[in-house]
Formats: structure tokens, sequence, C-alpha cells
């Protein structure tokens, strides 16, 4: 089966998605990345979503739970990279997001983590 | 009722083609000239064009049927017609008097032809009625699509150009809005900002609301949903250009706008755009001042002049 690949910097982990997201895939990378996060004792997860080009209200509300889940375990997680389309998409869902980070890409993101987290 | 007696009617047009030509035209003329929008000889170019299509169509076979395949080029010249007179700007009732116009003199003609078989006559009379109706609602028809299709043209360049998004500074861009903010427009606004986002790669975006006439509950939650999208794009959102009455008019209608830094002109949201992209503006006389200063006293004073 697919696995979304989770790259460790450090303390920060990597995640980028490069393929059409369904839902199984979206529940495994939740797995993995909660484990991750324990195993190798992260402070930072940087969610690439730059390839991403569809969204549907439960990749949507997915992605802000991996985030949730990530700050109860005590690491701060960025979501970086977001289209203009699946911006729109997910506003219209009613889905902002409130309590999850963003940054336009990688770069501002990782300064976003690194830099102690004022931004 | 079959309208039968197409060879015939092109028989006796094709006998008198020229005065009928004269007459139609001189008919055609009144409107056309009157408003100075096509000129004789033109007129009598689509005139010849079209009498002598029609008769060619008339005189293939003796069934009228203005739908089928050999009414083809009379209906691609109609609908030409028709197009370039919606384009030019007559009327539709002028844009039709195009074809019912030909229906007096044609009738004039048969009747002069046909005194002595009064059957036939009410034949071709109803033919010619039914057949020019067809062609009159044809023409009508390619006209509104026509207009419609200008209409739609229209609109779609008001809103380009309504909604321009502006780089004020590297990392900091404006978004000006004038007029009201519907649903459609707020999608080509919040396309167009987010597209530019991704472009320059902006950290901040300047909403001013300037040239927004009203502020009610709708274009509130338009705004926030702009708002939103833009910050899911990691990029901050100030809205400026508040006026009183809109500020309390927002504070009536319940909005909440407390998670959205607003201020009240586009210089006070510039000002703070910079300060969070890390940059400030100095006068650029005290700028030379304690760079001059700096320099006699041989060292380095970041503190003012004075």
């Amino acid at each position: 089966m697919d696995r979304i690949p989770i790259l460790t910097m450090g303390k920060l982990l990597l995640v980028t998605i490069q393929v059409d997201m369904h839902d199984r895939l979206a529940l495994t990378l939740q797995d993995d990345l909660t484990s991750r996060i324990v195993k190798d004792g992260a402070n930072g997860v940087l969610i690439d979503i730059s390839s991403l080009d569809v969204v549907d209200s439960f990749i949507g509300r997915m992605i802000g739970n991996t985030a949730a889940m990530a700050r109860v375990l005590d690491a701060q997680t960025v979501v970086v990279g977001m289209q203009p389309s699946v911006a729109i998409t997910l506003v219209e869902l009613g889905l902002t997001l409130s309590g999850v980070r963003t940054a336009l890409n990688v770069e501002k993101g990782m300064a976003l983590l690194t830099g102690g987290g004022a931004a | 009722m079959e309208m039968v007696g197409g060879t015939r009617l092109a028989q006796v047009f094709g006998n008198n083609q020229t005065e009928l030509l004269n007459e139609w035209i001189t008919k055609q003329h009144a409107i056309a000239s009157r408003r100075g929008l096509v000129g004789e000889a033109e007129l009598r170019n689509q005139f010849s064009q079209f009498v002598s299509l029609l008769l060619t169509v008339l005189s293939a076979s003796d069934r009228v049927d203005f739908k089928g395949t050999e009414w083809h080029e009379v209906r691609a010249f109609l609908a030409d017609m028709s197009a370039q007179r919606a384009r030019q700007g007559f009327s539709p009732v002028e844009t039709a008097m195009f074809v019912f116009s030909l229906k007096q003199p044609l009738v004039t003609r048969l009747r002069a032809a046909l005194a002595n078989e009064p059957a036939m006559l009410a034949d071709l009379t109803w033919t010619i009625s039914a057949l020019f109706d067809e062609l009159g609602l044809y023409t009508t028809e390619v006209f509104q699509a026509s207009r419609e299709q200008v209409i739609v043209r229209q609109q779609q360049e008001l809103l380009e150009l309504s909604t321009p998004v502006v780089q004020l500074w590297d990392g900091i861009l404006a978004l000006p809005l004038i007029g009201t903010l519907d649903s459609a427009r707020t999608q080509v606004v919040m396309e167009n900002l987010l597209q530019k986002i991704v472009e320059t790669g902006a950290a901040i975006s300047i909403i001013d609301i300037t040239g927004v006439p009203t502020v009610d509950t709708l274009v509130a939650q338009h705004l926030l949903k702009t708002v939103a999208a833009a910050r899911l794009m990691g990029a901050d959102c100030i809205i400026s250009g508040i006026r009183p009455q809109i500020a309390q008019t927002i504070v009536h209608l319940g909005v909440n706008l407390s998670n959205v830094t607003t201020k009240a002109t586009l210089a006070a949201a510039f000002v703070v755009a910079l300060q969070r992209t890390g940059k400030s503006v100095t006068m650029a006389g005290a700028q030379e001042h304690a760079a001059r200063n700096g320099a006699a006293a041989g060292m380095h004073d970041s503190s003012s002049p004075e």
C-alpha cells in the first residue's frame, strides 16, 4: 500500500504530499506521523501540500486534525504551499483551519519553526 | 398547413427582381439611414444578396421549409446581418424590419401576377406570410443572442477591470476594492489575490475597502472569506479604508472582525505591513544627517542625530 514518506531534519519532520490524497492514505499518514513524532522526539512538523490541487472536506479536516494531534504531542505544525484553488475550496467548505499555522513555501515555514515560533 | 409553391414564387419574383429591390430599399432606407448607421451602397448590396439567395433556394424546391438544410445559406446570411446590426446598435424592431419590410412588396407583385388565379394567390400569400414570420423570428433570435454575448463580454471586462492587485513593496500587496462585493466578484477578487500572493511570495496583503459603498453582512462575510483563504496560504491580511459610517454599520450588524487587523487608512495599514516585514520608513534628510554625523565622529551611532 502507498505511504507518504516522512523525512527527518534534526528535530523537525518534513511531510511532502505529492500524490492524490485519498481517505485511507490520509489516515495512514496520521498514524505514521504521530508515531514518528513520539519516536524521534520531534518538536516541529512541516506539511508541504504544494502538489495537492484537489481537496475535499475529509482531507481538509484531516489536515486540521493532524496539526492538532501534533500539537498535543508538543510539536509545532506548519502547513505550507497551499494552492489558491485549495484555499478557496477549504474556505467555501467552512474549514478555515484556525488552529493551524501556515506559510507560503517550505523556506518560510522552516523560518517559522526554527525561529522559535516568533513570527 | 403545408407551405408550398416555392418554384412558383421564385418565378414571379425573378421576373421583377429589380423593381422589388427598389421598392424594398425605399422602405428600408427610411429606417436605416435615419440612424445614419449604414450607407445606402452597403444596404443595397445586402438586399440584392439576400434576394438572390432567397430566389435560389425558392427555385430549388417546391416545398418551403425554413428549417431544412437547403435554407442553410439564408440562415447564415440572416445570422450575419443580425449580429452585425446588434453590434451597430440597431433596435430589435429595426433589425426584424429588414425581413418584414420585404413582405409587402412581395405580396403586391404576387397580386399583380396572379390576378386570375385566386386560389393560388391565397396559397402563395400564406406561404410568404409564414415564411417571413419564421425569417423574422430567426433574425430576432440571433439579434438577441448577439446582444447577450455583448453583455456577457462587458461583464467579464468589468470584472477584470475592477480587481487589480498592486504590489506596494517587496512582500506587500494591496487590493483596492471599488464597488459592491457580490459572490461572483468575491470569487474573482479572491482568485486574483491568491494568485498574486503565489507569484510574488508576499507575506502581507492589504485589502482597502475605501471604494466599497456599503458593507452588509454578506459583504463582510465575503471579506472574511478572502482573509481566511489568504491566511491558509500563509499570508496575513489587513483590512483598511474603513469609513466611520461603515465601522458603525459593522458593529451594529454584529460582524466579528476581531481576528483581522483593521486600519482606518491605507497609509496606516502600510506602516503596519512594513513593521511586520521588518522595515521602517525614515526621512531621507534625517538619514543623511545621521550618516554625516556618524562619519565625522568615526563611529556608528544608531540613535537619532539630535
